[in-house]
């Protein structure tokens, strides 16, 4: 077994280009949280299940704990802290607050992100293509109502400029 | 939760990949979609020395129809299979099995060639090349040989894959006018692994079934593909006694366990009733219908 040695990676993330020395072993969630501070992408299963660590990458929802840093040099990575625009939040954070579509709120970032992909790519989705977006984040608080409501009110007030 | 150590390669094209292969051999693995080795690498039910990432090689996301072939190659992700018109139009089993394959982030990232690679026996893309009777392209730096899906597969997990070797392309027959097919899936959830599904593909000719494929996933070692329901098939009339007789050779055909989805006879019986709804399915499409 090589003791690997670190490597260096840069990656372009909430619009900031940064550059970070880690193992390659290391996979994109442990390098947001623990070598950029980033946070608001959480750790669920760390194997596929829960959906909990999704971030954007070039606006498709990725799962984070499955995916190679050094595999996105160049690509756009979106997490939860890049959803608001400077000190306002996104229509999706806005409405998933009105309407207490977040409880413990350990989904809550992905679930954000996942619909907001949803709604770059149709902005007035059904309730089915809204389900269906979001199957794959599993939520063990809200029974998922209001956060297929919280969706369906951003979506009817449409994109933050727009 | 972190993988064992390895040195990581970003190949550039697929010389570049073959070659690391050849010279790193078994110490190395092939990364695709990841959505199945980064799983394993964590749980270090695997711990190469060495990952092959091939996400870098643009040319190898495609598929193509021509010749009497549909190509489809190692990058060609379950997202874009989803989305395709080809597929939704000529190609009904694969179009059918895409959506249900685990969730729709895992189905962005993951590849069919990685599935097929991963040889997982409840995975879905197997079986339904096997209905396909498709043939897969195996390269290394030394050459390619090409072996037919039902050969490919080795048992769970395994298949003839050579560690030096790479899954280039997968090859299908072409459908032609009269095609249908259809995959039927079992799950507990959305996302989850297969109890039972059946892949149905069928070639009419005439008023008679000109070839039959089907194949079964999750009932036994490795994906089945029922040779002896194919056979009762071919160049008979589908008429609801031949329907009920291929289903019940697929049903003879599986080897399930049972486990927390279900009992032995209750997997098997699936496997009856879905076979026998593929098969409906199949020859309405076949007929331009649903
Ligand atoms: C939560 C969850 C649910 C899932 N549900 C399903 C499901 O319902 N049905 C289903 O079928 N699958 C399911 N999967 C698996 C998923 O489809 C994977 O995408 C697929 O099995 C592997 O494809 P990949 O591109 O991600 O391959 P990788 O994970 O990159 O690779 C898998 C294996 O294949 C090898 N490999 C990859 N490409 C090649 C190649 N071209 N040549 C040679 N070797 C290669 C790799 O070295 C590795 O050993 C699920 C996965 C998860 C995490
Ligand atoms: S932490 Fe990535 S899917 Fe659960
Ligand atoms: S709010 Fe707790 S998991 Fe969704």
């Amino acid at each position: 077994m090589p003791i690997a040695d670190r490597v260096a990676v840069r990656l372009r993330v909430n619009g900031e280009e940064v550059a970070v020395m880690v193992p390659p072993y290391k996979t994109l969630l442990e390098v947001l949280r623990e070598d950029l501070g980033l946070t608001g992408t959480k750790h669920g299963c760390e194997l596929g299940e829960c959906s909990t660590c999704g971030v954007l990458v070039d606006g498709r929802p990725y799962l984070s704990c499955l995916a190679m840093p050094l595999d996105l040099e160049g690509r756009e990575i979106t997490t939860v802290e890049g959803m608001a625009d400077g000190s306002e939040p996104d229509p999706l954070q806005v409405a998933f607050a009105e309407l207490g579509a977040a409880q413990c709120g350990y989904c809550t970032p992905a679930m954000l992100l996942t619909a907001r992909a949803l709604l770059d790519h149709d902005p007035h989705p059904t309730r089915d293509a809204i389900k269906e977006a979001l199957s794959g984040v599993l939520c063990r608080c809200t029974g998922y109502l209001k956060i297929f409501e919280a969706v369906e009110l951003a979506a009817s007030r449409g994109r933050r400029h727009g | 939760m972190l993988p064992a150590p390895f040195e990581y390669h970003a190949a550039k094209s697929m010389d570049e990949a073959l070659g690391l292969l050849d010279t790193l051999g078994e110490d190395a693995k092939i990364l695709a979609g990841g959505q199945s080795l980064i799983p394993l690498l964590k749980l270090r039910f695997a711990s190469p020395a060495h990952l092959v990432d091939i996400n870098g090689i643009k040319e190898l996301d495609f598929i193509e129809e021509g010749d009497g072939t549909l190509r489809i190659g190692p990058l060609f992700r379950h997202k874009a299979a989803e989305r395709s018109s080809l597929l939704a139009s000529r190609y009904h089993v694969m179009a059918d099995a895409a959506p249900q394959i685990a969730d729709p982030i895992i189905r962005n990232r993951g590849t069919i060639a990685g599935s097929v690679a991963h040889a997982d026996p409840s995975g879905d893309w197997g079986t339904v090349l096997l209905a396909l009777d498709a043939e897969l392209v195996l390269r290394s730096k030394s050459g390619s040989r090409t072996v037919k899906a039902r050969d490919f597969f080795s048992g769970p997990f395994s298949t003839v894959l050579e560690p030096t070797e790479v899954l280039s392309e997968i090859r299908i027959p072409a459908a032609r006018p009269q095609t249908g097919g259809a995959y039927l899936k079992l799950e507990r959830k959305v996302g989850d692994f297969a109890t039972v599904a059946v892949a149905v593909h069928l070639q009419m000719d005439g008023g008679k079934v000109g070839s039959a494929g089907i194949g079964l996933t999750a009932v036994g070692p490795q994906n089945i593909k029922a040779e002896q329901a194919e056979a009762a098939l071919r160049g008979a009339r589908l008429d609801d006694a031949t329907i009920k007789e291929a289903a019940a050779l697929a049903a003879d055909a599986a080897e399930p366990k049972a486990d927390h989805r279900g009992s032995v006879e209750y997997k098997r019986n699936v496997v009856r009733v879905f076979t026998e709804r593929g098969l409906k399915r199949a020859y309405e499409r076949a007929r331009g219908g649903g």
